[in-house]
C-alpha cells in the first residue's frame, strides 16, 4: 500500500465520509487515490473557505472536521482558518502536502514551512520525513484533535510519503512515553462546592464553549431543574441551553444582556463551566467579581487561574462534573431557596430591557427578531463578525443542541459563508441561518459558488450597513466620530452578484418589507441571499467599555434617547 | 521577582526545543537561561530552564509546558536541595606582570587554565552562580578579552 491510499484507508476506517480541500501539485497522489474512494471530496473555492467549512461541520456534528490542501500557498491559507478552530477549541485533521523530502530547505516551488507557521495556532503538528511513521502519526494526530480540550492538528505531508510504501498495521503501539495524569481533584473540591452552595444566596451558573464540547446539555438542563440556579451564558456556551423557554438569562460581557451582566455583578458564588474568561467577559480581569466565590472548572488545567483569581478550581470535563455534583447535592439533600434571588433578576430584566427603537430605516435587530420569529425547526444559527454577530447573541434565542457557530475567540470576519456550508454539510436536511455583514461576506463570497453547486439549504442574511459597523461604532465612542476606512463607499451589486453564483436573491430595505421577504426566504427550498439595507448608525447597546465592570454598561437607559453608563 | 529553576523532561524529537521555545515567547514569559541534552535514556532530553515570575507565572509555565505532547515531566526545583552548576571560559588579558596574580587567584577558585598566548589566558570554570559571578569580578581589573558561559544545569540531591 502506498502512503496515499494509507492516509484514506485510515480515513475511512475512523469513519470519515466527507472532507473539504483544495487540490495542488503536492497532493496530486493524494487526491488520486481520493477521488477512488468512498469519501466525499468538497472543493471549496478558496483554502480559508475549506478550513472555515471543516470547523462548522465539527461544531455542529460533534465530529473531527477533516481538511487537505497543497503545499506552500495552499496551507499558509489555511492559516486564519486553524487558528480560528485553535481559539474556539475545534477538533480538526488538517493534512497538507509539502514537498519532497530531498527538496526540503531550499525554498522549492510552493515551500512554506508550514509546521513552524502553525505551531503557535495548534494543538499540536507534525512534519512526516519517514514514511514509516505514517501510520503512528494519523493515529496520535486524530487521538490529540479530539482528546480533553479539543483542537486542530496539522500533518504536512512530503509528496514522496505518499507514493512510498507502509502496512497496514493490526495493532498500533505508541512509541510515545506516558506522561503522568492530571489529578482532576474533583472528589476532594466536591464537598467544599457543595458547602459553597449550601450557602450562597445568589449563586450564578456561567457556561462556556466547553459545556457544548462535552456534550453536557442534558446534564446541565437537569442541574438547572434541580437547583434553579439561574444561568448565563458566553458567547460560545449560547445555545447550551434553550433560551426561547427564558432558560438562560443571556449572553454575559462587553455586550451582554444587561440582566446577565447585573446578575453576573451581584453574584455571591459564581459556578463558570468550560469558560476561559475571556477579556470580552471580565474586562479588567483585576476587578473581576472580587468578593464572588469562584468555582471554575475546565477540562484544561492551563485555564484555571490564568486570567481571574479563583476560589475552588476543578480540573473536568462538563459533563463528569455536572453529574458528579447532582449527585452530591441529592446525597447531601441541598435545597435551594432562591426566591429572592429570581425577583431581583426579574426586577432588573424588567427596568433594564434590551431595549431598540424602530423607525423609518430597517433596524437590524428588527430582522434578527422577524428571522427567528418566523424560523421552524430549531434552525442552525451561523454567524460571521461584527455587529450583526452581538445582535444575533442578544436577539436570536438559539434552541437547538449545537446549533449556534460563530467565531468567538479569533473573531475572524469571513468566517460566516464557508461555515454555514460546513455546518450544511454536516447536518443535510436541516436549514442552516446565516447573518453576515457586507464586510464580512466579502471575504470569502466566492464559496457561494458551492453553495449553489450543492444546493445547500443555506439562508443568508446579510445586513448591508454599508460600512464595518463594529469598527464605526468605536470610532463614534471613542474617536469622536472620526470614521477612518470604516466606511464603504462602493459595494457590488448584491443581488446580481449572488445570482450570478446561481443563488436566489431578495432585498429588503424597509421595515415593512421584512415579514413577507424573511417568509419568502425561509420558504424557498434552496440557499438564497437577503439584502437587508439596515440603519448604519445603530450600535450595539449595552456596551461595556474595554477594562469596564460587568455592570458598567454603555446603553439607553429608562427610556431616555442619550447613551448613559450603569454602575 | 524570584527566579526559577524548571526541570523539563522532553522526548528526544526533532522540533521540541523550538517548541518549547516558541511557547515562551508566545505567552510572553522570559527565558533567562536554557540549556538541553540527552539524559541517561537517549530517547529523552532534558531542558533546564531559569525563568524569571511570580508563583502564578511559574504556575502557568509549567502548565503550558504540560500541554505539549512532546512534554513529559516538568519540576520547579527552585526550593530544593540541588547541585547546580555553569560553566565559564574566559579570556583575560595578561601580560608577564599579572601572570602570577591571576594564577594564584584561580587557584583559590579552583580552575583550570585550558590556553595560555602571549598576552592573554583562557581560563574554565565551573560552579553555581555566586562562583561563576565571583570569579568574573576578581578578573575584570586585569581586562577582559572574551567571555562566554552555559546556562545553568542542575539535579535535586540524593536522599539522605
Amino acid at each position: 500500500m502506498n502512503g496515499a491510499e494509507y492516509i484514506v484507508k485510515f480515513l475511512e476506517k475512523k469513519g470519515v465520509d466527507l472532507v473539504f480541500g483544495y487540490p495542488g501539485g503536492a497532493v496530486l497522489f493524494l487526491y488520486d487515490v481520493l477521488g477512488r474512494s468512498s469519501i466525499q471530496h468538497i472543493l471549496t473555492r478558496h483554502e480559508q473557505g475549506a478550513i472555515h467549512a471543516a470547523d462548522g461541520y465539527a461544531r455542529v456534528t460533534g465530529k473531527t472536521g477533516v481538511c487537505l490542501a497543497t503545499s506552500g500557498p495552499g496551507a499558509t491559507n489555511l492559516v486564519t482558518g486553524i487558528a480560528n478552530a485553535y481559539l474556539d477549541s475545534v477538533p480538526i485533521l488538517v493534512l497538507t502536502g509539502q514537498v519532497g523530502v530531498e527538496s526540503i530547505g531550499r525554498d522549492s516551488f510552493q515551500e512554506a514551512d508550514i509546521v513552524g507557521i502553525t505551531m503557535p495556532i495548534t494543538k499540536h503538528n507534525y512534519l512526516i520525513k519517514e514514511i514509516d511513521a505514517l501510520p503512528e502519526v494519523l493515529e496520535e494526530a486524530w487521538k490529540v484533535a479530539r482528546e480533553g480540550r479539543p483542537g486542530p492538528v496539522l500533518i504536512d505531508i512530503p509528496k514522496n510519503v505518499f507514493t512510498g510504501t507502509v502496512d497496514f498495521p493490526e495493532v498500533l503501539s505508541s512509541t510515545r512515553k506516558q506522561k503522568i495524569p492530571f489529578k482532576n481533584g474533583l472528589n476532594k473540591q466536591l464537598g467544599r462546592i457543595v458547602g459553597v452552595l449550601k450557602k450562597a444566596q445568589r449563586p450564578l451558573l456561567f457556561a462556556g464553549g466547553g459545556v457544548v464540547s462535552a456534550g453536557a446539555e442534558e446534564e446541565l438542563a437537569e442541574f438547572v431543574k434541580y437547583s434553579g440556579i439561574p444561568v448565563v451564558t458566553s458567547l460560545m456556551g449560547k445555545g447550551v441551553i434553550p433560551e426561547k423557554e427564558g432558560g438562560s438569562l443571556g449572553m454575559i460581557g462587553m455586550h451582554g444582556q444587561p440582566v446577565a451582566n447585573l446578575a453576573l455583578s451581584a453574584c455571591d458564588v459564581l459556578i463558570a463551566l468550560g469558560t476561559r474568561f475571556s477579556d470580552r467577559v471580565t474586562g479588567n480581569p483585576q476587578h473581576f467579581l472580587t468578593d464572588t466565590c469562584i468555582i471554575h472548572v475546565d477540562i484544561d488545567p492551563a485555564e484555571l487561574f490564568k486570567n481571574v483569581h479563583i476560589d475552588l478550581p476543578v480540573v473536568s470535563d462538563a459533563k463528569k462534573f455536572l453529574q458528579m455534583l447532582l449527585l452530591a447535592l441529592r446525597e447531601a439533600k441541598v435545597s435551594f431557596t432562591l426566591n429572592s434571588w429570581w425577583e431581583q433578576i426579574k426586577a432588573w430584566a424588567q427596568e433594564y430591557p434590551l431595549a431598540f427603537t424602530s423607525g423609518s430605516l430597517l433596524k437590524p435587530q428588527e430582522v434578527i427578531r422577524e428571522v427567528a420569529r418566523q424560523a421552524e425547526d430549531e434552525p442552525i444559527v451561523v454567524t460571521d463578525v461584527g455587529q450583526h454577530q452581538m445582535f444575533v447573541a442578544q436577539h436570536y434565542p438559539v434552541q437547538g443542541k449545537r446549533s449556534f457557530v460563530t467565531s468567538g475567540g479569533l473573531g475572524t470576519m469571513g468566517f460566516g459563508l464557508p461555515a454555514a456550508m460546513g455546518a450544511a454539510f454536516g447536518r443535510p436536511g436541516e436549514t442552516v441561518i446565516l447573518f453576515t455583514g457586507d464586510g464580512g461576506l466579502q471575504m470569502t463570497a466566492q464559496e457561494l459558488a458551492v453553495i449553489a453547486q450543492y444546493q445547500l439549504p443555506v439562508k443568508v442574511f446579510m445586513l448591508n450597513n454599508s460600512c464595518l459597523g463594529m469598527v464605526r461604532q468605536w470610532q463614534e465612542l471613542f474617536f469622536n466620530g472620526h470614521y477612518a476606512q470604516s466606511v464603504f463607499t462602493s459595494g457590488p451589486d448584491y443581488l446580481k452578484l449572488a445570482e450570478a453564483y446561481g443563488v436566489k436573491a431578495w432585498q429588503i430595505s424597509k421595515p415593512e418589507e421584512a415579514k413577507a421577504l424573511v417568509s419568502k426566504a425561509l420558504q424557498h427550498p434552496g440557499p438564497v441571499v437577503v439584502e437587508c439595507i439596515v440603519d448604519p448608525e445603530e450600535n450595539v447597546l449595552p456596551m461595556v467599555p474595554p477594562g469596564g465592570k460587568p455592570n458598567e454598561m454603555l446603553g439607553r437607559w429608562h427610556g431616555e434617547t442619550h447613551i448613559s453608563r450603569l454602575g | 521577582m524570584v527566579k526559577h529553576t524548571l526541570a523539563v523532561l522532553v522526548e528526544n524529537r526533532p522540533g521540541v526545543l523550538s517548541r518549547v521555545a516558541g511557547l515562551f515567547a508566545r505567552r510572553g514569559y522570559n527565558i533567562e537561561s536554557l540549556v538541553v541534552g540527552e539524559t541517561e535514556d537517549k530517547t529523552v532530553s532534558r531542558i533546564t530552564l531559569v525563568v524569571e515570575g511570580d508563583e502564578r507565572v511559574i504556575e502557568q509555565v509549567s502548565k503550558q509546558l504540560n500541554k505539549q505532547v512532546e512534554v513529559i515531566k516538568i519540576q520547579d526545583i527552585t526550593n530544593e536541595e540541588t547541585v547546580e552548576r555553569q560553566m565559564l571560559l574566559i579570556k583575560v588579558s595578561a601580560g608577564p606582570e599579572d601572570r602570577q596574580e591571576i594564577l594564584q587567584l584561580m587557584e583559590i577558585f579552583r580552575c583550570r587554565v585550558v590556553d595560555i598566548g602571549r598576552r592573554s589566558l583562557i581560563i574554565e570554570a565551573t560552579g553555581d552562580e555566586g562562583k561563576i559571578e565571583a570569579i568574573m569580578q576578581s578578573l575584570k581589573p586585569f581586562g577582559i578579552k572574551e567571555l562566554v558561559r552555559t546556562g545553568k544545569v542542575a539535579m535535586v540531591r540524593g536522599a539522605k
